[in-house]
């Protein structure tokens, strides 16, 4: 049982492990990419054409990735507005998971647009008329208001006498702000796809979008809090007690639950029915989607299953995917035709790229400021003999400032 | 300013085709980037208007259909774009598009219902591009480049509604044509009329309905304000709640504790 090889430069910790390495190889990858994309434009590094104008970057990186970040949001509501003070071991974790993910997004949409040096156009030039208006305006401003709140936790160490009690202050007005902003563009994210109502397969095109992305953003965040709290407790041995995250889930799961009832409602009220059982690719992906993203793991978590931490974990990770899926569907599946498009090595690279730049921060973060636990983390080499850990962990556990 | 189109009259000569990429300075030589399955040459960033061959329904009817925007009356692209890149200009009704806004978001590609607007994908610094309506020359009062050009009379100019009851006219004086104005209605309407003996379907046109799709994204951002305006309150609310409720419990405990000392641990 070793701790792995760390580091300190000027102060900081780096550890470096193997998947370190590789993951540093990826985002030099995709620096090469990136260069080459800005550059030349789109041609050499992506497969969209005037038949697939929105590929891989938008519906993964941007729509899968805006949906993923909902976990700070959704803790952030629990914790600070309706006071489930348990949950308080998890929020720090959440806020920083979303507010990489927020930049990634950010990333993502600044290489996925063609004349990128216009991209603070619609600050002046304002159209109002779009929905993808509020979007953007909604992510700026909301990417501001968590880096400011993880300010906080970033001068608890660096710069804390002149700083940290002033944001101390303003704390509560951001966490109200940093409410607002989410949940109007989560469902706003939905509300971009009604305008494409002649496009759209029917059984993915509804009034209720906004609704549904803003549901499914809900309940996928506190399923990705589940599963970074359980790769955390991988690497760094921090374990959060099982009630706590079933508790977690379950709130999530019921908005679930809600979203599968307006999805049936929506069926009946439309008379779609048909559509669902046609047999061609579109309807399949919709089976798909709803009996592995939604029917099953509402009956994992209802039944004993949910009480092991496997069973919590499928729950998880079915959830994810099935809204993952369900964004591609959006996208993909139900306006382009089968086989049109399949993203370029170029934008796979960027997206693997990004989200390897993405966890290899997290890690310096989380080793260098008190957030997993509310104390700084260690990474530890995974040995089977746990009881062995969990003594290492204890000896390692210091609250250092 | 209004365009209708006469599909029984088009002889296929092409020269709205060239006299479009002569006005808009378009790239004569660039081979065309999007072909249809039926061989047919679908528009791209150097083709704002093409000519569609189509057989008829029995294989028996030759019918050339002139595509271009439609220049609807509520455009998508125009309502999906978040710099106003795309805007629809009062006086000419042309649906221009302003190349110095434009981010490349390509969310108006997307929206289109006819799928029209197209990429400069092997461009550096690409840009959204399609018909503009020569709304230089209409503006000035002239027809747009490809009408000037049409030589059999199956392109027509003029006041929209001049064109409607015109077209109306000759539907009804001749039983062989469809009756029905595409345009008038679909999507809410366009500047962009056609009329055709041969089924609307059979000429590749897409079936859409009558209601501008523009509507559900304005009905959409009207209730935005509202809600979230509820929303901050509900938030602020439970929020100032919950600050109350933790000063008095302070008070209760220790009237000198400092709220710092909470902080610490």
């Amino acid at each position: 049982m070793k701790v792995h090889k760390c580091f300190r430069i000027l102060g900081w910790d780096f550890t470096i492990t193997p998947t370190r390495f590789v993951l540093t190889g990826l985002v030099a990858l995709m620096v090469v990419a990136v260069v080459l994309r800005l550059l030349t434009g789109f041609q050499y590094v992506t497969n969209l054409t005037d038949e697939t104008p929105w590929g891989m970057w938008i519906a993964f990186d941007v729509m899968c990735g805006v949906a993923l970040a909902g976990g700070g949001y959704s803790t952030a509501l629990l914790v600070s507005i309706l006071r489930y003070k348990e949950f308080h071991v998890v929020a720090r974790g959440a806020l920083l998971t979303s507010l990489l993910g927020y930049i990634l997004v950010m990333a993502g949409l600044f290489l996925d647009i063609g004349q990128w040096f216009n991209f603070w156009r619609p600050f002046v030039s304002w159209g109002y008329t779009s929905v993808l208006f509020e979007v953007f305006w909604c992510i700026s401003i909301y990417t501001t208001v968590l880096s400011i709140e993880f300010f906080e936790i970033i001068t608890e160490r660096v710069l804390r006498k002149k700083l940290h009690r002033y944001i101390v202050k303003i704390l509560p007005v951001l966490v109200v702000i940093g409410l607002i902003f989410p949940v109007m563009h989560q469902s706003s994210l939905g509300g971009l796809f009604l305008i494409m109502k002649e496009r759209m397969f029917p059984l993915w095109w509804s009034e209720f979008l906004p609704l549904y992305f803003l549901l499914s953003s809900f309940f996928i965040g506190s399923a990705m809090v589940t599963i970074e709290t359980t790769l955390a407790k991988t690497a760094y041995g921090h374990e959060i007690p099982h009630n706590i995250m079933l508790k977690l889930t379950r709130i999530g799961a019921g908005m679930m639950f809600v979203y599968l009832l307006l999805k049936l409602y929506d069926l009946f009220e439309k008379h779609e029915w048909n559509y669902v059982f046609q047999g061609t690719l579109q309807s399949n992906m919709y089976c798909v989607e709803m009996l592995f993203g939604i029917l099953i793991p509402l009956v994992i978590i209802v039944s004993p299953l949910s009480k092991k931490k496997g069973g919590l974990l499928t729950y998880a990770v079915l959830t994810v995917l099935g809204v993952i899926l369900n964004r591609l569907n959006c996208v993909f599946t139900s306006m382009y035709e089968s086989g049109s498009y399949f993203p370029g090595i170029g934008e796979i690279i960027v997206s693997v790229g990004l989200i390897s730049l993405g966890v290899l921060i997290y890690c310096f973060l989380v080793e260098n400021f008190n957030i997993i636990g509310d104390e700084r983390a260690v990474q530890v080499k995974i040995d089977k003999d746990k009881d062995i850990k969990n003594l290492i962990w204890t000896l390692l556990r210091t609250k250092r400032r | 300013m209004a365009v209708l189109v006469d599909i029984t009259k088009c002889i296929g000569c092409e020269g709205c085709t060239v006299a479009c990429k002569r006005y808009n300075n378009l790239n004569f030589k660039a081979k065309p980037r999007n072909v249809k399955e039926d061989g047919n040459v679908e528009l791209d960033d150097n083709r704002w208007t093409v000519i569609q061959e189509f057989h008829g329904e029995k294989n028996d009817k030759l019918r050339f259909v002139k595509k271009q925007c439609l220049h609807c009356k509520e455009p998508a692209c125009a309502s999906a774009c978040f710099s106003k890149a795309i805007q629809k200009d009062e006086k000419t009704g042309a649906v221009v598009y302003y190349p110095d806004l434009c981010v490349g978001c390509r969310y108006c590609l997307v929206a289109c219902p006819y799928s029209i607007p197209k990429y400069q994908w092997n461009e550096q610094f690409p840009q959204v591009s399609k018909c503009q309506m020569c709304s230089e020359r209409v503006s000035k009062g002239d027809a747009p480049a490809c009408v000037s050009a049409c030589t059999t009379g199956a392109l027509t100019s003029g006041d929209r509604d001049e064109l409607l009851k015109k077209a109306h006219e000759i539907i009804r004086s001749d039983s062989r044509y469809i009756n029905q104005v595409y345009g008038e209605h679909e999507v809410g309407g366009a500047e962009w009329l056609y009329i055709s003996d041969v089924p609307f379907e059979d000429l590749g046109f897409k079936e859409v309905t009558n209601v501008p799709v523009t509507s559900y994204t304005k009905s959409y951002l009207s209730k935005v304000p509202g809600l979230a305006a509820c929303w901050a309150l509900f938030l602020s609310g439970i929020a100032f709640y919950n600050y109350r409720v933790d000063k008095n419990r302070n008070q209760i405990q220790d009237p000198h504790d400092n709220d710092d000392q909470d902080k610490e641990g």
